[in-house]
């Protein structure tokens, strides 16, 4: 599952220069290829910038457990963990 | 929904959005603010929003494109009626099928139903129709108001329009199917669905005394022309004076419950406290003691003649704009030029009914330097905008009066 979920991921973003796809380019760092490939496999990638910098650390980690728990999106903790960290330290309040 | 002929996530959107806009695409990858956008939204929207052109629809603010959320700048609501180019989207859920009209059916059931049916959309035109001038609201619009902000779609002004919707009564629909007096519920599916499977696909339902109101509708025609695709077509339920959560797009299943609806979008989405909100319409077989489904529209307006910061010519100057509500239509517009100490009347234009946009205008004295603008609406029966935001989680039922600075 995993596999195809950051195939699908690679696909779309390999895809998002198309017409009027979105472009979202995150600001780089470590836990970056975890939140492309796994957020990115469901939405948009603008929900990050969208909702930043107000999120916290703790506001950042709701939202993925809200992903993960409520809207079953299948990342695994190990990657949950680091698009946690990875949220709070580019995208925190 | 999961049995539908979809199409892949970036299948005909991105081809057809190619051919429209002569695939120029994005003018920069670089980050851009766009001046459209609602002074107080937060940062990071500024950071990467750009107008989008989407399929049949003019240049909306993109807050997202995978699912579709796309805003209507405040231009476009200077009309009584909102054209369909002008449409704001919004989707929760990024699969979403062209539907063929000539194969679409709408399956009518549920355990509250003594006899299903399904309906091709050439059965709904066969009904009796009706057509009702309403405002669609986004439950989350405004919500990148917020203070302090909230997680979610980071709307501004434009999650909302006004249209007319022409199509059958749900009441009509639902007479067919022989409704047990069981049934406290009705549920909508719409085509749409999710990216991975295991994520709830997005139903919703209404109260059954609601579903039977004469204004209810599932309607085909939007402003005299079929539903645009992505506003719901060939048909979407019409709920006039509740928030645009209950208004199903493509919707492909109707059922009759006698169990409460339980999913996600149920609960705990789209929900605002008890006793907070001055809300008349009670959604009870959903209620719990914190919580309850967000319901009918609270009174609101807005300036659409100017932005706040504008600059003008000191004189005579008309302020002009929409007042809306969930259904009690609205009674007065008042302005104040001073910051709320003293308020005049404005003058309110053509009445499309109950659940329209109201145009209202009034005339300012405009003076050199800055001048104040803030609005307030009141409806028949007498509930006004606040002052104050009623903050909840969600950002829901913004209505805090719009004050505006004008420059001459």
């Amino acid at each position: 599952m995993q596999k195809i979920v950051i195939a699908l991921a690679a696909t779309l973003i390999a895809s998002s220069a198309l017409a009027d796809e979105q472009v979202i380019k995150l600001k780089p760092g470590p836990g970056m290829d975890k939140v492309e490939a796994n957020c990115g496999a469901c939405h948009s990638l603008a929900y990050i910038p969208m909702n930043s910098p107000f999120l916290n650390a703790a506001g950042w980690d709701a939202a993925v457990n809200k992903m993960v728990n409520l809207l079953k999106a299948p990342i695994e903790p190990n990657d949950a963990k680091a698009i946690k960290e990875y949220l709070a330290k580019n995208y925190g309040g | 929904m999961k049995n539908m002929n979809r199409r892949h996530f970036l299948g005909t959107t991105a081809a057809a959005g190619a051919a429209l806009t002569g695939g120029f695409g994005r003018l920069s990858e670089a980050a851009a603010a766009i001046a459209e956008l609602t002074p107080g939204v937060p940062e990071g929207v500024g950071s990467y929003a750009t107008m989008g052109t989407l399929p049949g629809k003019k240049p909306l603010i993109q807050l997202s494109d995978r699912p579709p959320n796309y805003e209507a700048p405040i231009e476009y609501l200077r009309t009584p009626i909102t054209p369909n180019d002008q449409f704001y989207v919004r989707y929760h859920l990024s699969d979403i099928p062209e539907v063929d009209v000539k194969t679409y059916k709408i399956k009518v059931g549920g355990d509250g139903a003594a006899t299903p049916i399904e309906l091709t959309l050439a059965d709904l035109k066969a009904m009796p129709a009706v057509e009702i001038a309403a405002v669609n609201q986004c439950s989350g619009n405004r919500r990148g108001l917020s203070k302090p902000h909230v997680q979610g779609v980071e709307w501004g002004y434009g999650a909302m329009g006004c249209a007319r919707w022409k199509g059958a009564r749900l009441k009509d629909i639902l007479d067919k199917i022989g409704l047990k007096k069981e049934t406290i519920e009705i549920g909508f599916n719409g085509a749409d669905g999710p990216a991975v499977a295991a994520t709830p696909d997005f139903i919703k339902s209404i109260p059954a005394w609601k579903a039977i109101e004469e204004t209810t509708i599932v309607a085909y025609e939007m402003n005299g022309q079929p539903l645009p695709h992505f506003n719901g077509a060939p048909a979407r339920v019409i709920v006039p004076g509740w928030t645009g959560t209950y208004w199903m797009k493509h919707v492909v299943e109707i059922n009759a419950l006698t169990k409460p609806e339980t999913n996600f979008w149920m609960n705990p989405a789209y929900r605002i406290p008890v006793g907070k909100f001055p809300i008349r319409d009670r959604f009870l077989t959903q209620e719990n003691a914190a919580n309850t489904p967000i319901t009918e529209i609270v009174v609101n307006s807005l300036i659409t003649s100017h932005r706040d910061g504008a600059k003008v010519k000191a004189g005579k100057l008309t302020v002009s704009g929409m007042a809306w509500d969930g259904g009690y239509g609205i009674r007065s517009v008042e302005v104040s030029t001073d910051g709320g100490k003293t308020w005049g009347t404005a003058a309110l234009g053509v009445d499309n009914g109950r659940f329209a946009f109201r145009p209202w205008s009034f005339d300012i004295a405009a003076k050199k330097g800055k001048n104040s603008v803030t609005v307030n609406a009141t409806n028949k029966i007498g509930q006004s905008q606040t002052t104050e935001l009623i903050f909840n989680p969600a950002g829901y039922h913004n209505n805090v009066m719009q004050n505006i600075t004008l420059t001459a």
